[in-house]
C-alpha cells in the first residue's frame, strides 16, 4: 500500500462502527419484540412479567449453579450452531446436527469404554475427542456425499438420517451397551474431563467442565478457518455464488461433501460436553433438542463464529430460565419464547437494516460517507486520473 | 414541441441503499413519437422507465402521464396495474413469459377468456392472432413458447403489452439478442405502431439504434438528465459525448464513423481500426489454442455443439458470431472446463509454443496452462457479487495468494488489488468495496482487470462488454487490441455484431452447434454474415 490518505483511518472507524451497529441493533430489536410478546404471556397466565424475568434471570446469570448450567448448556449449543453456521456459509443447510450430536458422543464414549483405564489423561481425551468428531463427521459425511455426487438435497438427507442414525444408536445401546434398568453405558474407563465447579466456586455444582475452552478454541479455529484460510474463501465462494466458485477453479461437489463432514464433525464434538464432561457415559436423548436448537443459534449469530456464541449464551439462558421459572409460569413458556425469538429474529433483522441503511442515508453529516452514483460520470466525487495524461 | 405530451417525468429520485439510481431524473415523451432514451450502463435508464411503468414508487419527483384524454394527470408512485390500465407497457430485457404455455395462453394470462369453466383456447388464439395481423408481429399463437427462438419470444412479448392496450409503451434494450435482420424487422413493427398514434420509449446504448429509429434523444448520465434533442439535430459523436461527459478517444471513432456511414448506416468495411500483423517475427501464423472435432451435450440436446474444430493463433483476435443460444455458451464451457465434452479436443500451447491436451483438465488446470476466461455473465460467474473488489480480483488466482498453513496472505491480495485498480481504472477505488456496489462497467472492469492483468497466452473473451457503457467498452476494446498485439491469441464470442466486426482479425459465424462459415475480416459484414446467423444458408458451408 502506498500512502494512507488522512481520512482512511476515519473513514475504516465510521465503516467499523457501521459494522458494529448493524451486528447489534437488530438482534436488539427483535429481542425486544420477544420480551414484549413474553410480558404478554406472562400476564395470561396471571403473573407479573417483572417478577417473572427477575427469576429467570437470577435463576441463571443470578447464582453459580444457574450460571454453570447456562455455560455448559452453551457449550453444547456452541457446537451445534458453529456446525449449522458452517454448512449455512457453504450453501448446505444441516438439520442433522441432533444426530450428529448423538453419533458424536456415542463415538467418544465407545472409545473411552474401549481404551484401558490407565491411559494417560490428556491422550485419553485426545482419543475421544477425536472419536466424537469421526462419529459426527461420518455422519455428515452421508449427505454431503449424496449431495455432491448426485445432487441429493442435504436437507431431506439429513432429515432422515435423523431418524436412521438416533434409531441404530438407541437399539445398540439398549441391546448391547446399557447397564441393565437404564437407558446408558458403563462409565467410560478414561478421558473424564475435569468440571469448572472443582476449579472455582463460580460454577459451583454445575455441569459446565473443560469442554467450554474447546467450544472457545473451535469457535475461534471456525472463524480463522472461514475469513483467513484459502479453503474458507473458497468454501464462502461456492456459498454465495457456486457458478462464481466454479468458474474459480472450485470444486463446488468436493467443498459440498468436505464440508457437511466438518459440519458433522463439529456438532459431534458437542458430544463431549457429556461424555466426557458431564455423566461420563453415553445415554439415550442426552443432549435432545440441541441439534435443532442449534439451527435457532447459527441463524441468530448470523452465521458469524462470534455470534453463535453469543446467540448460543441467549439460548441456554432462556433453556435453563425455564426451570427457574417453572414455579410461576410453565416450562413450557419459555420454549414459546425460545421460538418467538427466532422468528423475531428472522423477521426483523433485515427490516431493522433495511431502516438502518435508510437512516444513514438522511443523515449525509457522519463521516465522509456521500452516497455513491452507480456510475460515476468524470464529473462526480471521485477524482479522475485524466488530468496527468 | 407541437405534439401533445405524453409522459412528463420530473426531477425523479430513485436510491437503492447506498446507490443513487436517478437524482434529477427528467423526461417528456410527446406523443406518437420514438423516443430514445440512452445513456451509459448504470445511468439509471431502466430504473426511470421502471418507475414511469409503476414497478418502483419514485422517492421524490413527480410523474405525469396523459391517459384518456389529452390532459396530463399526476400518477406518481402508481402500481403497475394501473400503470397497465392507463395504457403503459413495459417490455423488460429480459423475457418474463411462461415456456410450458402457448403464444396465446401466454398473452391472456391474467385475464383469460372463459367459456363456461373452462379456458377458451381458440377465442384467445383468434385474439392475438388478429393483433398480430394488426401489429405486423408475426407469430403462431398456437406455439409453445419454449419453441420459440429469442427473436419470436421477444415479438410475443411485445404482443403481450399491447394485447394490454398499451398506447404508451416501453422497451428496454430490445436489441440485444436479436440478429441483424431480426432488428430490422422490429423497427418496422416500431413505426407502424408509431404511425398508429401509439407512443415509444425505446431505452437502449446503442447510437447507430438511435440514429436510425429515433426522432427524440433524451440522455442520462450518473442518474440525471443530461440532455434532450431532435435526433435530426444530433451525431453519434454529440450524443456519446454527452453520455460520457467528454469527448470519447479515438478507438470508438472508427465504429462511430462506420455506424454513421452514409445512408442509414450499415457498417461498410472500410476504416475499421488498423490491425497490426500477427506476432512480430513469425511469417506463420502460430496456433495457441486448437479445438478439434468438439462435440458438447446439453440437458435438451447431445450436439449443443456439434463437432466444432478451430485455431486460434497467436496475435489473433478470432470472433465469433451468431444469434444467442446456438450453442455459444456451451463452446466457452468446454474450452474452459466447467463442462464436460462428449467427443473431440481442447489443446492449449505452452510456453516452448507446442500444444498440450488439455481435454481431461480441470478449470484451474487449464488456468494455470494460460488459459484465461472473460465469462458472459459477471453476475453469475465472473464476480462473487457480495467479495470484496479485492477478493474477486484473486478468484480462480487464489491458490496463487495462498502462504503456507494454506492461509491467504491478505498482504498480497491487497498489494494485487491496488495495482489492479490503478492499472485498470475501476472506480470507486476501494479494494474494499463489495463488487455489488459497483456500476457494471466497473464490475466489468474486475473481471478483465483479472483475467487480462496475469500472464496467459489464450484468452476466452465472451460479451466482454455487454451491459457495459460506451466509456468502458473504448477501455475494454482498446485491452483486448493491445494483448493481441503482444501476441496473446483471443477467443471473442459476442453477439454484438458491430463488436466482432470491430476487433476480430477472422470472422467465424455459429449457427445450430456448427461454426458455418469463417470469413477474413476484410470479406466480413452484416450482409455477408446475416444469413449465416439466420441459418439461412444452411449447415454445408
Amino acid at each position: 500500500m502506498t500512502g494512507t490518505p488522512p481520512d482512511a483511518t476515519a473513514e475504516r472507524r465510521q465503516r467499523w462502527r457501521e459494522r458494529i451497529e448493524e451486528s447489534i441493533l437488530p438482534p436488539l430489536v427483535a429481542l425486544t419484540i420477544a420480551a414484549v410478546v413474553g410480558d404478554l404471556l406472562i400476564i395470561t397466565f396471571g403473573q407479573a412479567p417483572g417478577e417473572v424475568y427477575r427469576q429467570l434471570l437470577e435463576g441463571t446469570w443470578g447464582n453459580a449453579y444457574g450460571f454453570g448450567q447456562v455455560i455448559y448448556k452453551a457449550t453444547t449449543l456452541t457446537f451445534t450452531g458453529l456446525a449449522v453456521a458452517l454448512g449455512i456459509r457453504a450453501g448446505l443447510f444441516n438439520i442433522g446436527a441432533e444426530s450428529q450430536l448423538a453419533a458424536g458422543g456415542f463415538a467418544a464414549a465407545l472409545a473411552g469404554l474401549a481404551i484401558p483405564g490407565a491411559t494417560p489423561g490428556i491422550i485419553a481425551v485426545i482419543i475421544c475427542i477425536v472419536a466424537a468428531a469421526l462419529g459426527g463427521g461420518a455422519v455428515g459425511a452421508v449427505p454431503g456425499v449424496l449431495r455432491a455426487r448426485f445432487g441429493a438435497s442435504e436437507v431431506i438427507v439429513t432429515i432422515m438420517l435423523n431418524f436412521i442414525v438416533l434409531a441404530l444408536l438407541n437399539y445398540f445401546v439398549a441391546t448391547h451397551l446399557a447397564v441393565a434398568e437404564t437407558l446408558h453405558t458403563r462409565e467410560i474407563n478414561a478421558g473424564k474431563l475435569a468440571r469448572l465447579a472443582d476449579m472455582s466456586p463460580l460454577f459451583s455444582g454445575s455441569a459446565a467442565n473443560m469442554t467450554l475452552l474447546l467450544a472457545i478454541a473451535v469457535a475461534g479455529a471456525v472463524w480463522w478457518y472461514l475469513f483467513r484460510t484459502r479453503a474458507g474463501y473458497e468454501l464462502r465462494a461456492v456459498g454465495l455464488q457456486p457458478d462464481a466458485a466454479e468458474y474459480g477453479g472450485v470444486r463446488v461437489g468436493n467443498v459440498w461433501a468436505k464440508t457437511m463432514i466438518v459440519s458433522g464433525a463439529l456438532a459431534g464434538l458437542g458430544g463431549i460436553n457429556y461424555v466426557l464432561g458431564y455423566k461420563h457415559y453415553y445415554e439415550e436423548g442426552f443432549g435432545a433438542g440441541s441439534g435443532f436448537l442449534g439451527i435457532a443459534v447459527a441463524l441468530v449469530g448470523r452465521n458469524h463464529p462470534v455470534g453463535v456464541v453469543i446467540a448460543a449464551l441467549l439460548f441456554a439462558t432462556l433453556s435453563q430460565g425455564g426451570l427457574a421459572v417453572n414455579a410461576l409460569v410453565p416450562k413450557q413458556m419459555v420454549d414459546v419464547l425460545t421460538a418467538v425469538v427466532i422468528i423475531a429474529v428472522a423477521t426483523a433483522v433485515p427490516e431493522v437494516r433495511r431502516a438502518l441503511a435508510a437512516s444513514r442515508r438522511r443523515e449525509p453529516g457522519t463521516g465522509n460517507r456521500e452516497p455513491f452514483i452507480a456510475n460515476p460520470g468524470p464529473s462526480s466525487q471521485f477524482p479522475v486520473p485524466t488530468s496527468q495524461q | 414541441m407541437t405534439r401533445p405530451i405524453a409522459v412528463r417525468m420530473s426531477s425523479v429520485e430513485k436510491r437503492f441503499g447506498p446507490v443513487v439510481a436517478n437524482a434529477g431524473a427528467d423526461l417528456e415523451v410527446a406523443r406518437g413519437e420514438i423516443h430514445a432514451l440512452v445513456g451509459e450502463n448504470g445511468a439509471g435508464k431502466s430504473t426511470l422507465m421502471r418507475v414511469l411503468a409503476g414497478l418502483y414508487p419514485p422517492d421524490a419527483g413527480r410523474v405525469e402521464v396523459a391517459t384518456g384524454g389529452d390532459a396530463l394527470r399526476d400518477v406518481t408512485g402508481w402500481s403497475t396495474r394501473e400503470a397497465i390500465d392507463a395504457g403503459v407497457g413495459m417490455v423488460h430485457q429480459h423475457f418474463m413469459l411462461v415456456p410450458t404455455l402457448t403464444v396465446a395462453e401466454n398473452l391472456v394470462l391474467g385475464r383469460e377468456l372463459t367459456k363456461g369453466w373452462s379456458l377458451d383456447r381458440a377465442g384467445a388464439e383468434r385474439e392475438v392472432t388478429a393483433l398480430s395481423g394488426r401489429t405486423g408481429l408475426r407469430v403462431d399463437a398456437s406455439r409453445l413458447v419454449s419453441d420459440l427462438s429469442v427473436g419470436e419470444a421477444q415479438r410475443v412479448e411485445i404482443l403481450k403489452t399491447l394485447y394490454r392496450g398499451a398506447k404508451i409503451l416501453i422497451l428496454d434494450e430490445p436489441t440485444a439478442v436479436l440478429s441483424p435482420p431480426e432488428v430490422q424487422e422490429l423497427w418496422k413493427v416500431l413505426r407502424r405502431l408509431r404511425d398508429d398514434g401509439d407512443t415509444v420509449v425505446l431505452i437502449t446504448h446503442k447510437l447507430d439504434e438511435v440514429i436510425e429509429i429515433s426522432e427524440t434523444i433524451t440522455v442520462m448520465r450518473a442518474g440525471r438528465t443530461v440532455g434532450c434533442m431532435r435526433t435530426s439535430e444530433a451525431t453519434p459523436r454529440s450524443i456519446a459525448k454527452m453520455m460520457v461527459g467528454r469527448d470519447v478517444s479515438l478507438a470508438l471513432d472508427g465504429r462511430i464513423d462506420r455506424e454513421r456511414g452514409p445512408g442509414n448506416g450499415h457498417p461498410g468495411t472500410t476504416s475499421t481500426t488498423q490491425r497490426s500483423a500477427p506476432v512480430a517475427g513469425s511469417r506463420f501464423p502460430v496456433p495457441c489454442l486448437e479445438i478439434t472435432d468438439l462435440t458438447v451435450a446439453s440437458p435438451r440436446k447431445p450436439n449443443e455443439v456439434d463437432r466444432v474444430s478451430l485455431t486460434v493463433a497467436r496475435g489473433e483476435i478470432l470472433g465469433i458470431a451468431g444469434v444467442e443460444g446456438n450453442g455459444q455458451t456451451e463452446l466457452i464451457e468446454a474450452i474452459t472446463g466447467l463442462r464436460a465434452v462428449s467427443s473431440g479436443t481442447v489443446r492449449i500451447a505452452d510456453s516452448s509454443g507446442t500444444l498440450r491436451d488439455v481435454t481431461t483438465h480441470d478449470v484451474r488446470q487449464r488456468a494455470d496452462a494460460g488459459l484465461s476466461h472473460i465469462p458472459e455473465d459477471r453476475h453469475r460467474r465472473g464476480l462473487v457479487l457480495d467479495y470484496s473488489i479485492a477478493d474477486n480480483l484473486i478468484l480462480g488466482l487464489q491458490h496463487r495468494f495462498t502462504g503456507g498453513g494454506g492461509v491467504i496472505d491478505t498482504s498480497r491480495v491487497s498489494a494485487n488489488a491496488a495495482s489492479r485498480i490503478a492499472t485498470f481504472d475501476i472506480r470507486p477505488p476501494q479494494e474494499s468495496l463489495p463488487s455489488r456496489a459497483l456500476s457494471g462497467g466497473n464490475q466489468q472492469k474486475v473481471v478483465i482487470a483479472r483475467e487480462m492483468g496475469r500472464d496467459f497466452v489464450v484468452l476466452i473473451a465472451a460479451q466482454p462488454t455487454r451491459g457495459v457503457d460506451v466509456g468502458a467498452i473504448e477501455f475494454i476494446h482498446a485491452q483486448l487490441r493491445r494483448a493481441r498485439d503482444e501476441g496473446k491469441g483471443i477467443l471473442l464470442i459476442s453477439a454484438d455484431l458491430i463488436e466482432i466486426l470491430a476487433l476480430s482479425d477472422r470472422v467465424a459465424v455459429m449457427y445450430g452447434g456448427r461454426i458455418v462459415v469463417t470469413l477474413p475480416s476484410a470479406e466480413a459484414t452484416p450482409e455477408s454474415l446475416g444469413p449465416y446467423m439466420t441459418g439461412a444458408h444452411g449447415t454445408a458451408a
